[in-house]
């Protein structure tokens, strides 16, 4: 009992139109709650709004930092819902990220100028997958040996490498003076997706890949099944057979990864440089994604374009409303979202 | 006079009629077990008489006093002296005895235990269960945590005592003493419904009888007439006469040895040895907690000991469970609700949960699962005949049928463990259980039913064995024999 209890609120419903509903009441809780902070703030709900959806869709460069925002989360955000899933909450997706774009610009800098985009983006993809694996694998390494709970593991591992990545950026990465390294080469960088010159690239695709091969896994193959099962009950999990400390660890792996490979949109796809804070908040916000799309690929996809809207939209219209009280609202989703949980799980008591 | 009526009670959850038009009367300083199988209501009737589930209709009366159904909860119950004691318990095992008997009658936010405490001690000790109110609940064993719910119902003026499945989780000894403890209290003036499904219990115990069956009450029973008629009981409990189960025929006597231990040891199993051979069906008695988890958890592998443990003439000792599972092992958990099902799953995944031979290694078939599972929901009658619910909904002993379904159509089995495969499931389901039991041996497997239910043992068991503190005590034949070395007198 008292080791499902933390993820108890979430707990699937296997009724798909209960699922939709909680996080349509959700959604417009946050809706609701933002309309009143920007009262508090002095600004007419109505208008903020509109002028929200209208610059984020009218204006293709909107449109584009829309695609790009939800990129980063929704491989954070997919990286959290494995996780949990597997009954595991990490929260260090945003550690696990930050390692990610450590490895990916490491590699990028240091294949030879002539390497080949079908090369350098592989190696660049695995480097991050690999960094953030291994922060993953630490945490499920030490939930399965030691108990640890990876809760705590998981948010002490995120200031460490955050700390790292800063010291290996002082002392060897910065160009003089900066916070940004040596650009990657020309091979490792992904294509632009134009959106008026907004910071969207190919990385999208790699997104959409992700999101269908975790769909893929979880849904139709006895490894989906086996993590889910011990998400949901890890006594019967072991009692047919399945290997627990196994699981739980190659899903810490497995969420790590996904949450690195997410560099791929900041480094490759943007930036083109290991640079100070890349990605920053990413990480964490993916833990309201995957709460909101209530750990389904296909929720965590919608629900990473939700607060990508939320994050592009209030950078929109930050000359109407601070773009600190949008911000807020990525919170309020999350509480929500666990309000909705008991309406989603109320079921027949025979 | 009466105790307590509640006639015309209807519950509905969503998808589910689970009372209509259900009837019981209770007389004042009777026992009145309410019986039927497994999904026809009991508890849930239980639960509206003590006010923890609200009902849809009908009509609820103490004594002369008729109360509105709509707005009955449970400190309105209270109040007017119903006690329950609920199947699984409801104590919180972190407090102790006197915190959970007064949890929620405080009255403020000082506690004084040290009243409390030794008037649950006398109470106890005056009606014969006695109790350590300063013991904490989660450590007493089921039947101390029993009594002292039951003490505790009592100390707060319960002229009304409801008793959920009581005797499910006892030993046979602590049966016999529980049972007649109410009989003592209904000599006193309490009033007493006892839920159960065993009519040997009822049959010991019960004044009247009020038999359930899918929500309605279908009769009624009372030795004021005539002594019970157990046999009329059974019949209208299931609607029909149960078919007498067939033992299967013992094996040869060079039946080769299905599943050995040697001197395992582990937690409270002390130097365990034992033999299953191949078709035969061999009872493990005992009462609970006399090593009995640990002798299944040993066995499947899913905790380690010393010694050894031979499957099929391979030594698994140092198998994993999942090792253990692919040379032929079956397990039936002691608990379905830890460790044998997944119950928001549904049916169909909880069928074939492991079972590489039906999902396939990697890509899951589901065609393959959903024809898997229709055939067993057709072989053991799982009720709704809905590969697509979801367990929890299903009642307990359908939620078993899914686990025997699970493990009993393992391919090429070896031994079958199952422990408790009956505990808390009603008729039908004890005779289709035990009747995929039989199959099993009769297929050639080596069947282990660690049971507290001696009942259940002399009807399946080739041999039946007493586990003791730990240790197997020896092999008896007949119920006293059983009986005596089980609490350790022979």
């Amino acid at each position: 009992m008292g080791e499902r209890s933390l993820v108890d609120w979430l707990r699937p419903s296997a009724n798909l139109k209960r699922e939709l509903e909680a996080a349509l009441i959700a959604v417009l809780f946050a809706v609701a709650i933002g309309s009143v902070l920007m009262l508090i703030a002095g600004k007419a709900p109505g208008y903020v709004w509109s002028q929200m959806l209208i610059r984020t869709f009218s204006d293709s460069y909107w449109t584009g930092q829309l695609l790009y925002k939800a990129t980063g989360l929704a491989l954070t955000g997919l990286a959290v819902a494995l996780a949990l899933d597997a009954g595991l909450f990490n929260i260090g997706a945003e550690g696990q990220l930050t390692a990610g774009v450590l490895a990916c610009a490491v590699i990028g800098t240091s294949l030879p100028e002539s390497t080949p985009a079908i090369l350098a983006i592989p190696l660049c993809l695995a480097g991050a997958a690999a960094a953030g694996g291994l922060v993953g694998g630490v945490i499920g390494v030490l939930r399965v040996t030691r108990d640890a709970h990876e809760v705590i593991t998981s948010i002490m591992l995120n200031a460490i490498v955050a700390g790292l990545a800063l010291y290996a950026g002082n002392t060897v990465l910065f160009k003089g003076g900066t916070t940004t390294g040596a650009p990657i080469v020309e091979g490792a960088r992904l294509p632009q997706l134009g959106f008026g010159g907004s910071s969207a690239s190919v990385a999208i695709v790699i997104a959409i890949l992700a999101i269908a091969l975790v769909w893929w896994l979880r849904s139709s193959t006895t490894i989906g099944q086996a993590w889910r099962a011990v998400g949901r009950d890890p006594d019967a999990a072991r009692s047919v057979g399945i290997d627990v400390a196994k699981v739980r660890i190659f899903a810490m792996v497995g969420s790590g990864a996904l949450a690195g490979i997410a560099a791929a949109n900041f480094v490759l796809g943007h930036k083109h440089a290991f640079e100070e804070g890349l990605g920053r908040g990413t990480g964490l916000l993916g833990i309201s994604v995957a709460l909101l799309g209530r750990t389904h690929p296909a929720g965590v996809a919608i629900a990473a374009l939700l607060l990508g809207f939320l994050s592009s939209g209030g950078l929109a219209v930050a000359d109407i409303v601070p773009k600190e009280l949008i911000e807020m609202l990525q919170g309020v989703v999350v509480l929500a979202v666990a309000c909705a949980g008991p309406y989603v799980r109320r079921k027949a008591v025979a | 006079m009466t105790a307590a009526i509640a006639a015309a009670v209807d519950k509905s959850y969503p998808g589910c009629e689970v009372l209509r038009g259900a009837t019981i009367r209770v007389r004042p300083g009777t026992v009145h077990a309410l019986v039927g199988e497994n999904g026809a209501g009991k508890s849930t009737l239980v639960k509206i008489i003590a006010g923890i589930v609200t009902a849809d209709g009908g009509t609820l009366a103490l004594g002369e006093r008729t109360v509105d159904v709509a707005s009955w909860n449970r400190g309105a119950a209270r109040l007017a002296g119903v006690g329950i004691v609920q199947q699984h318990g409801a104590s919180a095992p972190t407090l102790s005895v006197v915190e959970n008997a007064v949890l929620g009658t405080e009255g403020g936010p000082m506690l004084a235990l040290d009243a409390p405490a030794s008037e649950l001690k006398k109470l106890g000790d005056k009606i014969g269960l006695p109790i350590d109110p300063r013991a904490r609940a989660g450590s007493l064993s089921l039947g101390a945590a029993q009594r002292a719910e039951i003490v505790a119902a009592l100390y707060h003026g319960a002229k009304l005592l409801i008793l959920d499945e009581p005797t499910a989780v006892l030993a046979p000894v602590e049966v016999e003493g529980l049972l007649a403890r109410l009989r003592a209290l209904a000599a006193e003036g309490m009033s007493i419904v006892i839920v159960t499904h065993k009519l040997d219990e009822v049959r010991t115990v019960a004044d009247d009888v009020t038999v359930l069956r899918a929500g309605e009450t279908v009769a009624t029973f009372s030795t004021v007439d005539a002594p019970l008629d157990v046999a009329a009981i059974a019949r209208a409990m299931v609607g029909s006469d149960l078919p007498p189960g067939e033992k299967v025929p013992a094996p040869a006597a060079d039946a080769k040895v299905a599943l050995s231990l040697k001197g395992v040891s582990f937690g409270e199993l002390a130097d365990a040895t034992l033999e299953v051979r191949a078709g035969e069906i061999v009872g493990v008695a005992g009462v609970d907690g006399n090593g009995q988890r640990e002798l299944a958890l040993a066995i499947t592998g899913l905790a380690r000991g010393s010694g050894t443990i031979m499957l099929g003439g391979r030594d698994v000792t140092a198998a994993s469970p999942a090792r253990r599972l692919g040379a032929g092992l079956a397990h039936i958990p002691e608990d379905r609700h830890r460790g044998g099902l997944i119950l928001s799953a549904t049916v169909a995944d909880n069928l074939t949960l492991g079972r590489a031979d039906i999902t396939g290694r990697f890509r899951i078939d589901r065609a393959r699962v959903a024809a898997a599972a229709r055939a067993q929901i057709e072989q053991l009658d799982i009720r709704p005949p809905n590969a697509d619910a979801l367990v929890e909904s299903l009642s307990g002993g359908n939620q078993q049928k899914v686990v025997v379904g699970r493990e009993l159509s393992r391919p090429n089995l070896v031994a079958v463990v199952a422990s408790q495969p009956t505990r808390g499931v009603d008729l039908g389901a004890v005779a289709r259980i035990h009747e995929r039991l039989r199959a099993a041996a009769t297929a050639g497997a080596g069947v282990l039913v660690i049971s507290a239910d001696l009942d259940e043992l002399l009807a399946l068991c080739h041999r039946i064995v007493v586990l003791l503190r730990g240790k197997i005590a020896g092999e008896r034949t007949t119920r006293e024999e059983l009986g005596a070395l089980m609490t350790g007198a022979a």
